[in-house]
Formats: structure tokens, sequence, C-alpha cells
């Protein structure tokens, strides 16, 4: 059945990039949570999720956005959002993130945020 | 003249797997039903919620059960029900603590049923303690 999910992790100057692309799912969300995990264990708290190429995300993912930001943040770091088309970005607004996390238009843009520019 | 009612139903084993399959389905009926796109994304994101919290908690990844999805419409409303025969579990129930103060809690759980009330009409649980539970959302069809 398809349900395409793909996720890319890169890390640039000291910053973590995780790219996520088609549908994230209670059945995709744990390779999410295992992304969003290593790069916490790796030191790096200053993570840029890329959603340009994100399609969907129900509530397990919604949930990985919840249980590592205020870890995160206890360590000086954040998690910025970026790329959310409008369909996907009104998921995230039925549930009040964007009182919570910062949603930037794109890459570039976020990663600007975290150098202070 | 008397609105004609379509009924459909899925029947699928109770994998987190099958939730494309399931969005899908009710992705299809919404279109039939002539919701507009932003309201077939509202159902297809209720009734994915729905069926994951049966998957997961309902029925403990238990491959060997059977989630159910019925859809029924008319020119007025659409409603989806989905059934499984696991542990009860009431939305009612579920704590209504701020989005931050969960995430100050650490708990993600209970997104999925704020998400199924903010999405649908109308969400109602019936539970016949032993045999089935089932959750009823219903969309009103507003004619463009």
């Amino acid at each position: 059945m398809a349900n395409p999910f793909a996720i890319q992790t890169s890390l640039e100057n000291n910053l973590s990039i995780v790219a996520l692309e088609g549908f994230v799912d209670a059945h995709t969300a744990p390779q999410f949570e295992d992304a969003i995990q290593k790069a916490v264990d790796s030191g790096s708290v200053r993570i840029v999720v890329d959603c340009e190429k994100l399609n969907y995300i129900s509530s397990a993912g919604l949930g990985v956005f919840m249980s590592f930001i205020e870890e995160v943040r206890d360590r000086g770091g954040d998690i910025k959002i970026c790329g959310l088309t409008p369909k996907v970005k009104h998921t995230f607004e039925i549930l009040g993130f964007q009182d919570i996390f910062e949603m930037l238009d794109d890459q570039q843009t976020a990663l600007r945020r975290f150098s202070g520019s | 003249m008397p609105s004609i009612e379509r009924k459909f139903t899925l029947k699928v084993p109770s994998s987190t797997e099958n939730l494309a399959l399931i969005r899908e389905f009710v992705t299809a009926v919404g279109r039939q039903a002539q919701l507009d796109e932003p309201e077939v994304s509202n159902l297809e994101l209720a009734v994915d919620e729905a069926c994951a919290n049966v998957i997961e908690h309902a029925y403990g990844h238990d491959i060997t059960k059977e989630v159910i999805v019925r859809a029924k419409f008319d020119d007025e409303s659409l409603r989806i029900s989905v059934i499984d025969e696991g542990l009860g579990f009431d939305p009612g129930n579920v704590d209504q603590d701020s989005v931050e103060q969960l995430m100050h809690d650490r708990k993600s759980g209970g997104l999925g049923i704020r998400l199924i009330k903010k999405l649908m009409d109308d969400v109602s649980y019936e539970i016949v303690p032993g045999q089935k539970n089932e959750l009823h959302m219903t969309k009103k069809i507003r004619k463009s």
C-alpha cells in the first residue's frame, strides 16, 4: 500500500537538519522519532525540521515534536519547523503549535534564525 | 425527492501499515459525498487518528484483530464509524490539559482525540461491553 515516507538527516555548522518527505503517521513516525533522538543523543540540540516535501502528518508525528521540545530547549537548543505546505500547516495550527514552535518559510530562513541574523 | 443513503465498509488487519489504505478509502468516500478538498483532508486525518488509536491502544498492535471502518452518507451528512472489539476507550475521558501543559509534562498522548473533536462536526462513542466499541464521527455536507 502506498505510504511513501523518507527521511534525510544532515549536519551543517553544528545544526541538525531533518528533512521529511511523504506521510508521517503512526506507522512512519517512529523513524522520525529515531532521527530526532539520534540528533539529541549526539549533542546536537539545534534542529531544523524541513517539511517542504511533507504531504501529511498525524498526531503521531506531532507528538514527536512535543516529546523533544522541552529537553532540547532546556539544553539551550530549539526545534524550528520550515517549509510547511498550507495543508500540513493547518494540522499544526489546529493544535496551536504556532504558539509553541517557530515556523519558517524555508530551510535557509530557519538556518539563519539559529545564527541570529 | 428523498435523499439516497450510500454505505461503504472497509475491514483491515490491525496494523499501522494499513493506515494508508484506510486514508485512501475515506478520501474516496469523502469525495463521492462531495465534500470540498479541505473537508476531505480533515476527514482523512480524523479517521486516521481514530484507527491509529484502535490499532495501538484497543488492540495493542495485534495484527490478528480487525479494524472496521463503516461510512454512510446522504445529501445532508457523512458518518464514519470505527469499530473494534478491543479494550474500550472513552474519548470523553481524555484529559483536557493544554497542549503547552502536555509538552511540559512530556506527554504526547491525547493529541489524536483532540484533533478528531476539532475536525469533525459531531463525535460520539458507543460501548457494548465485551463485544464491541464504536466511535461515530459525523461531518455535515455543505453544498457550495
